[in-house]
Parts: structure tokens; C-alpha cells; sequence
């Protein structure tokens, strides 16, 4: 579904509500954010940029009528960036509308959906294309055009999706960090329909007792690329080619919530990119709540990472640990820290990450952001990043 | 049997539970009957102001609505949907209250669009960095605690019950806590909150109270004092409405999706 169309179908719903139903609510909220990211090392590549601004904006639009039960929702997201061209863009994140009927609910237009429950990686989610421009840790996502109707039962929540437009993955420019110095060439695809593919997935979830259980099936053009390369007569890397086949993807998530102790796994298996391989993140969360008297928590995050892929670039944490550190202060500034590496257990490969952030005042917040990469084989992604740490200070205003 | 002793049985009917009463069971029974007096009002909405007070006075505030179903058999279900500080707003906490095992709680973060199952340990924590803990904001079903009546009093020219009740449920920042409730209408009018230590930590005092549907008592501000720290937090419930029309549906990890 083109822009334009989903624009049409939320028009048209919004004409065929009655009269009263307009005495529903409606809002405009957003943020602006100013990003400073300082990078201690030259780049790799003498064409790559060093330190560097950027700003950016999320507006937002929200309507609910008939009591509720419908309701449209808009959130764009821009960018201008001062060294990397492929990071100044613009993408509706949402432009949907929501009909929830007594056990059952339909969206249609573009729209965002999470599955999982990991911390360090995110296997199991699959419907919207990781904005990795945006973000190295992946958690940044582009719209997607979707139909999704929900059946909701008392054994669990059944949803289909119809995706009928397919996304590419995002990547930083040539002069961009955080990313080989290396072009990009035009994507390759198996399906001959290329974007236009219509992809399918299928979800239960359920959350019963202490367990919330989700399967998923999923049967189209894979989000995460596979890379190919073009080489030059001297056998160097001239070009990185991003190729979406079409995949059957099976996932399974689930997390067992014990007292203070949060259990959880993430599986994958992938069918149609290479030969068939598995993915498995499992570890648990213990959270220290009310440390020494103080209102702080303090919690510990380990996850063992596996990937079947003997590909260190394309599947950097295929026998990795991570080991994450909590800190929420639960002050009126909600002060919060996640700090954790990545550690690969075959090689001295690691990937370390802080992350920070603290209300000042009632709309303003200050978020500190830093990723080091050391260690790892030669053409892996950790070691070709090698050059790429950097500390992050963004300031966001909230409307 | 004589005359006089047909007048002395009414008499004794009334004043033998109590005579025969362990100062536990008189504090019980005070707690049954606020819960039956207080049961039966099906789902009730609200908004929600909260103000955060520091020592030296400086204001922070937030804004919320409440959404609450009360479940027959078992503790009621409770979404609560944040609006400001602007930061936070969309994000929604559920909570399905349980008698004697665990809550089962989730929180919606809408930056990332997740629905992430949190513990239920975090009783003693501040809810959105207020003197209100987890505990304090949970629907308060009688088997959470035991009961020890203390004593008869008057407070603010009313009678009142002064019970202490005690947290069963693991996890609780709480040895104990004496509530003074009205004897006319079994609502609470105090609560003083003792710490693990067994020195007191917070008053709760509840203000403004409104009959709805002619039945249940609702206090429209409640001011929670934290005597070892000098902070205090305004709670003001506004535009409470009872029998909406709510279901188990609107109660689901669908619905917290929803919430806006």
C-alpha cells in the first residue's frame, strides 16, 4: 500500500463515523532532539566524517472516536544530519487506523509492532525494517504498510498480518560511521515482484500465570539482508550488495516472571537464506529492588546469544554473552542506566554499550549514549567498527 | 425464663462478638466489612494528579488516568495510562491484583511499541518517583494482611476504628501500618506506614471525600507525607465515573497497546 492509499482508507473511516462520534479526543505530541556524537578515533576511511551534529523531530497526531473503539494515529520522523547524507531523511513511522470491536481488532495503514522479550538482541521481531542509519543497536524501526486483524480469545491472541510493501534496511552512506567505508550497491532481490511481494506472518501470544508465550511464523522477503560483494580484479571489496530472499521464519518467545527474576528465550529458525540455521537468545534479568534503603533498583541482565551462521560480519554474536547492569534511581527525574557488553566466547571480540538518560524539568531530557568495539576477526563487523566508539549526547525537548 | 431476661438477649446478642472477639479477629472483621461495603461497584474511571513535593518545596507533577474493573473471586485489574511529564506519556502500566500469589504486571513502553512483563516484586518501590509506593497504589484486598484492632478514637470530631494490619504478601517495605477507619462508613481517614525497621515512615491522609452511586466513598485528595525524608506527594482524583461499561477486554495486553 502506497502512502497515499493508506491516507484514503483512514480518510474514508473518518467520513463514515457519525456525527456525535467527533466528540472524541484528539492530540498533537511530539519531540525535537538535538545529537552530539563525538568520535575519539579518525575513520577508517579518510572520506568518512568525524565529529557530528544532527537534528531531529517526531511529530505526532492522535485521534479517537466512537467511543474509543476506533482511531487514527500519525507519527512522522525527521532527520538533518551534519556528515552523513543517508541519516538526513524523512519516514512515517504510523499512519494507521485501529477498529477494535469486542474481541477482535483490525488495523489497516502503516504501523509499528514488537515481539519479544530479550534485551540484547531482538530475534523474533520481524514485521517492521530495523532504521539501522538511526541507530547501531537496531531497535530503531521503519514504517510498515500492514493489515492486521486480531482474534482475541481466552486461549491467547491470535494476529495475521498482510504486509504488502516491503522496506529496505537502512545503512550509513559513504561518508557515514558505523559502517564499512565501502558503497553500497542496489539491493538484489529473489522475488521478481522485488518490493512489491506481498509478505504474510501469523502470532499467537498468551499470558497465563507466571508465563508469557508467543509463536510466530513468518513467510516472506527477509528483513535482515544478506551481503554479498563485488570484488575488483586485485580481489578488494569495491561494492556491499544487500540481497533479500524470501525466507519461512518460525520464532518462539517466552518469558517465565518469577518474584524478582525474569526469565526468557528468544529461537528463531530461517529457512531460504543459505542453508537453514537457528537463532537463540536466553538469559534471565534479576532486579535488586530498593538497594541499600534507597528507592534505586539495580538489575542484572544475562543473555547467552547463538547464531548458526559462521559469518562473523553478518551474524557478529554467534557464541556470544551478554552481561548488562541496571541502574534505575526512581527519583522525580527518573535517572536511568543500562550499561553491558557483548562478549564473544571463541574470540577476544566485544562489544561494549552505555546508555543514560534524566529528566530536567518537566519537557526537556538529557541522554548520554556510548558503543565501543574491540577485538574480533579481520572482516568482522566488531573489527571493522574498530575505529568507529563514540560518546553520544542528545537533548530532547518534549511537546 | 423471666421478662427481664428476654430484655438482656438482645443486649448480649449485640455486645458477644465483641466480648468473645480476639483483638485479630475484631481488626478482621472491621476489614471484611469495609471490603463488603466497598464491593460491587463493578469498574470505575478517573483522572489522576500528582504532585511531587522535595524538601524545599519545589514542584513536579503528573498526570494520569486509572481504569479499574473489580474481579469477583479475586483481585481487581487496573490500566493506568501516563500523560505527563510529556516524556513518559503513552506509557501504560497493567496490573491484575491477586489475593494471596503475586501480581501480574506489564508496562507498555511506546517508543519501542513493547509490552514487557515486569516484576511484581517491586512493591516497596516509588511509583513514578513519588512517596506513593507499588503497595500503596494496589487495590487493597483483605487477605493481603492480617489485623489487630488497637483501639476506639476520635478523629477530626468522628469515631474511628484504629486497626493495624500487617503485609502477608512477600516483599513489602511495610512491618505494619495503622489505619484509623470511620465507624460510620468504614472508610479509611489515616494510614501510617512503618518501615522494615519499624520506624515510621509515611502518613497518608485522605481528604475531600464524595458518595457515588450513593454507596461507595471515594477520597478526591489524599497527601502522603514521608516524615524521613521531608518529601510529600498530592494525589487528586478528578472526574471519577463508575459503571462504564468496562470489560475483561478492556483489561487485556491488547488494550494496553490501545491506551492513549
Amino acid at each position: 500500500m502506497r502512502f497515499g492509499d493508506a491516507i484514503a482508507v483512514a480518510v474514508l473511516c473518518l467520513a463514515g463515523s457519525q456525527a456525535p462520534a467527533w466528540a472524541g479526543r484528539s492530540e498533537w505530541s511530539g519531540e525535537a532532539a538535538l545529537e552530539a556524537r563525538y568520535f575519539p578515533e579518525p575513520p577508517l576511511s579518510p572520506v568518512q566524517h568525524g565529529d557530528n551534529l544532527s537534528v531531529s523531530a517526531r511529530p505526532e497526531y492522535y485521534r479517537e472516536w466512537d467511543g474509543g473503539r476506533q482511531a487514527f494515529r500519525v507519527e512522522l520522523f525527521g532527520r538533518a544530519d551534519q556528515g552523513d547524507d543517508e541519516r538526513t531523511r524523512a519516514d512515517v513511522r504510523e499512519l494507521s487506523w485501529t477498529y477494535a470491536g469486542g474481541d477482535w481488532e483490525l488495523t489497516a495503514g502503516i504501523g509499528r509492532v514488537f515481539w519479544g522479550v530479550t534485551e540484547s538482541l531482538h530475534l523474533v521481531d520481524i514485521v517492521n525494517q530495523t532504521d539501522q542509519v538511526e541507530n547501531p543497536d537496531g531497535e530503531d524501526k521503519l514504517g510498515q504498510p500492514m493489515i492486521r486483524v486480531a482474534l482475541i480469545r481466552d486461549w491467547g491472541t491470535v494476529e495475521a498480518f498482510v504486509l504488502p510493501y516491503f522496506r529496505e534496511r537502512t545503512f550509513p552512506g559513504p561518508r557515514g560511521r558505523l559502517w564499512p567505508a565501502v558503497p553500497l550497491a542496489p539491493a538484489v532481490y529473489e522475488s521478481p515482484r522485488r518490493r512489491r511481494h506481498v509478505d504474510a506472518a501469523l502470532r499467537w501470544s498468551h499470558a497465563t500465570g507466571i508465563w508469557d508465550l508467543g509463536l510466530s511464523v513468518f513467510r516472506g522477503t527477509s528483513r535482515e539482508p544478506r551481503f554479498a560483494v563485488v570484488l575488483d580484479p586485485l580481489g578488494r571489496i569495491q561494492a556491499i550488495v544487500p540481497v533479500y530472499e524470501i525466507i519461512d521464519q518460525v520464532g518462539v518467545d517466552l518469558q517465565a516472571t518469577v518474584d524478582a527474576w525474569l526469565w526468557k528465550l528468544e529461537w528463531i529458525r530461517r529457512r531460504g537464506q543459505g542453508p537453514d540455521f537457528d537463532a537463540l537468545a536466553a538469559g534471565f534479568e534479576y532486579t535488586f529492588y530498593g538497594v541499600r534503603d534507597t528507592p534505586a533498583d539495580v538489575g542484572l541482565v544475562v543473555e547467552y546469544l547463538y547464531d548458526g551462521r559462521d559469518d562473523p560480519f553478518q551474524a557478529p554474536f554467534a557464541n556470544d554473552v551478554f552481561v548488562g547492569l541496571r541502574l534505575a534511581l526512581n527519583d522525580v527525574q527518573t535517572t536511568e542506566l543500562l550499561a553491558g557488553v557483548i562478549a564473544d566466547l571463541d574470540t577476544d571480540e566485544r562489544f561494549y554499550s552505555i546508555e543514560a538518560s534524566r529528566r530536567v524539568g518537566e519537557r526537556w531530557t538529557v541522554s548520554l549514549e556510548g558503543r565501543w568495539f574491540s577485538g574480533g576477526p579481520a572482516l568482522s563487523l566488531v573489527n571493522v567498527l574498530r575505529n568507529d566508539d563514540y560518546l553520544q549526547l542528545e537533548v530532547t525537548r518534549h511537546f | 425464663m423471666s421478662r427481664h431476661a428476654w430484655l438482656l438477649i438482645p443486649i448480649l446478642l449485640l455486645s458477644s462478638p465483641l466480648a468473645a472477639q480476639t483483638p485479630e479477629e475484631k481488626g478482621l472483621a472491621i476489614a471484611v466489612e469495609a471490603d463488603r461495603r466497598d464491593s460491587g461497584w463493578g469498574d470505575m474511571q478517573g483522572e489522576l494528579e500528582m504532585i511531587l513535593r522535595n524538601r524545599n518545596g519545589d514542584e513536579s507533577r503528573r498526570q494520569l488516568r486509572s481504569r479499574s474493573l473489580e474481579v469477583k473471586g479475586d483481585g481487581d485489574k487496573t490500566l493506568i495510562i501516563f500523560d505527563a511529564p510529556p516524556d513518559v506519556k503513552g506509557t501504560a502500566f497493567l496490573s491484575y491484583t491477586h489475593a494471596t500469589r503475586p501480581d501480574d504486571q506489564w508496562l507498555y513502553l511506546p517508543a519501542l511499541k513493547r509490552v514487557k512483563r515486569i516484576s511484581s516484586a517491586n512493591k516497596s518501590g516509588p511509583f513514578m518517583g513519588s512517596e506513593f509506593a507499588y503497595e500503596d497504589i494496589a487495590s487493597q484486598e483483605v487477605e493481603k494482611y492480617r489485623y489487630k484492632y488497637l483501639r476506639d478514637e476520635v478523629l477530626d470530631g468522628r469515631p474511628v476504628f484504629v486497626i493495624e494490619r500487617y503485609p502477608r504478601y512477600r516483599n513489602s517495605g511495610y512491618t505494619r501500618q495503622v489505619a484509623w477507619i470511620d465507624q460510620e462508613t468504614y472508610r479509611p481517614a489515616k494510614v501510617e506506614f512503618y518501615d522494615r525497621k519499624n520506624a515510621l515512615l509515611k502518613t497518608l491522609t485522605y481528604h475531600d471525600y464524595k458518595l457515588h452511586l450513593g454507596r461507595y466513598w471515594r477520597a478526591h485528595r489524599m497527601e502522603m507525607v514521608n516524615h524521613q525524608t521531608g518529601k510529600s506527594t498530592t494525589l487528586l482524583w478528578k472526574n471519577i465515573r463508575f459503571r462504564t461499561g468496562l470489560t475483561a477486554r478492556d483489561f487485556d495486553r491488547n488494550a494496553l497497546k490501545r491506551a492513549r
